[in-house]
């Protein structure tokens, strides 16, 4: 699947990952400091995904 | 995952309450916060005037939008300080969300009307830009919110936020700061306006979930000058301890404001002047905000004499 990063906005492939709390494990996110969005859908960590999903990994940490 | 009040798909988990909300229940659960806090702290009444701080970010966007879907009356001020495509791209969606619902936007651009941006202020005064950026807003909030006659100057703090400020407070041991670190800084006759933070029971993950369940496009990229900044790192820090472990920040941070604030709040609060270049309160003769104009204008060169 395509992963979206953003601050600064880059993409990366990630491959064989069955569900969202998964996902995050693999990349070390802290589910706490992110968003999980497809489309403009927000995603809760049980959710599957498939190799064909397009997903935002959104910062939430912010300001100063 | 379904949401706790209608088995509906939920779109967000939180640990912290023990819940998942669906976006209508989400929606609910957000404005109950900040209507809760709202009375908790007798921050303002249904016929205040209030003057929202607005950065373009999740936060302050978030609250306008609470606010006056909660019937209160909000206008907001946009603080341009010239960080670029940055500051640039803040103000397009600020002015956008305040178009689309027609509500009031004053703009104040720190370099037009103070003649110096953030940037060059962190430059000239050898300071981490943070501390010039916050110090450039207090000073132009309070003074838009006194100069416009506003009752109540609202900022878009969340949890996070404050849990982040106290954790550095309590680090430095910082008796000053703890002692004013508070939901309501009350209004002074001094010209200081009474400031309120009706996000603190709501972390930052939530105001940016918000945004999204409500449609609200906001400004997602860091400030250039903030990122990988101290409060920063606080605030994945903590994060990393409420994954551990959910509900530590809110611990954290209301325990303090419950059980520890008191001890720090003996000390007066410090008697006020006025500032003898801008006539804005100061606790010395000339402001804060006045002294780093002056050193940031003859940096750049657009003033020689130092004062």
């Amino acid at each position: 699947m395509k992963v979206i990063l953003r601050q600064p906005r880059r993409e990366l492939e990630v491959e064989g990952v069955a569900k969202v709390s998964e996902l995050l494990k693999r990349l070390d996110v802290v589910a706490e400091s992110v968003l999980v969005i497809r489309g403009d859908e927000l995603l809760t960590p049980d959710l599957p995904l498939s190799d064909d999903d397009v997903i935002e990994l959104r910062p939430v940490i912010s300001g100063g | 995952m379904k949401c706790r009040v209608c088995r509906d798909r939920a779109v967000i988990q939180m640990r912290r309450h023990n819940a998942n909300f669906c976006k209508p229940h989400f929606v609910e659960h957000v404005h109950r916060q900040v209507e809760k806090t709202i009375h908790e702290h007798r921050m303002f009444e249904r016929d205040d005037r209030l003057l929202l701080g607005v950065s373009g970010g999740k936060d302050s966007l978030a609250l306008w939008d609470v606010l006056t879907n909660l019937g209160y009356r909000v206008d907001g001020v946009y603080l341009h300080l010239g960080i670029g495509e940055y500051s640039s791209d803040s103000l397009v969606f600020s002015k956008e969300f305040a178009a689309k619902r027609g509500l009031a936007l004053q703009v104040v651009d720190l370099p037009t009307a103070y003649g110096f941006s953030v940037p060059e202020a962190a430059d000239a005064g050898g300071r981490v830009a943070c501390s010039a950026c916050g110090l450039s807003k207090r000073y132009i909030l309070n003074k838009a919110a006194d100069d416009g006659g506003y009752d109540v100057l609202v900022m878009g703090h969340n949890l996070d936020d404050e849990a982040a400020t106290l954790f550095g407070n309590v680090t430095r041991w910082d008796l000053d700061y703890l002692g004013r670190q508070a939901p309501v800084l009350p209004a002074s006759e001094d010209g200081l306006a009474r400031k309120v933070k009706p996000l603190i029971r709501l972390a930052e993950r939530e105001t940016a979930a918000y945004c999204i369940v409500q449609g609200i496009d906001y400004e997602v990229e860091e400030c250039p000058m903030a990122a990988g900044n101290t409060v920063n790192r606080y605030k994945e820090w903590l994060n990393r301890l409420e994954e551990e472990s959910p509900g530590t920040k809110a611990n954290f941070l209301f325990g303090f404001w419950e059980r520890a604030a008191p001890v720090f709040q003996s000390a007066p609060p410090p008697q006020l002047a006025v500032c003898a270049e801008c006539g804005q309160p100061t606790t010395g003769t000339t402001c804060a905000f006045c002294r780093l104009r002056n050193q940031t204008l003859v940096h750049i060169g657009k003033k020689t004499d130092h004062v």
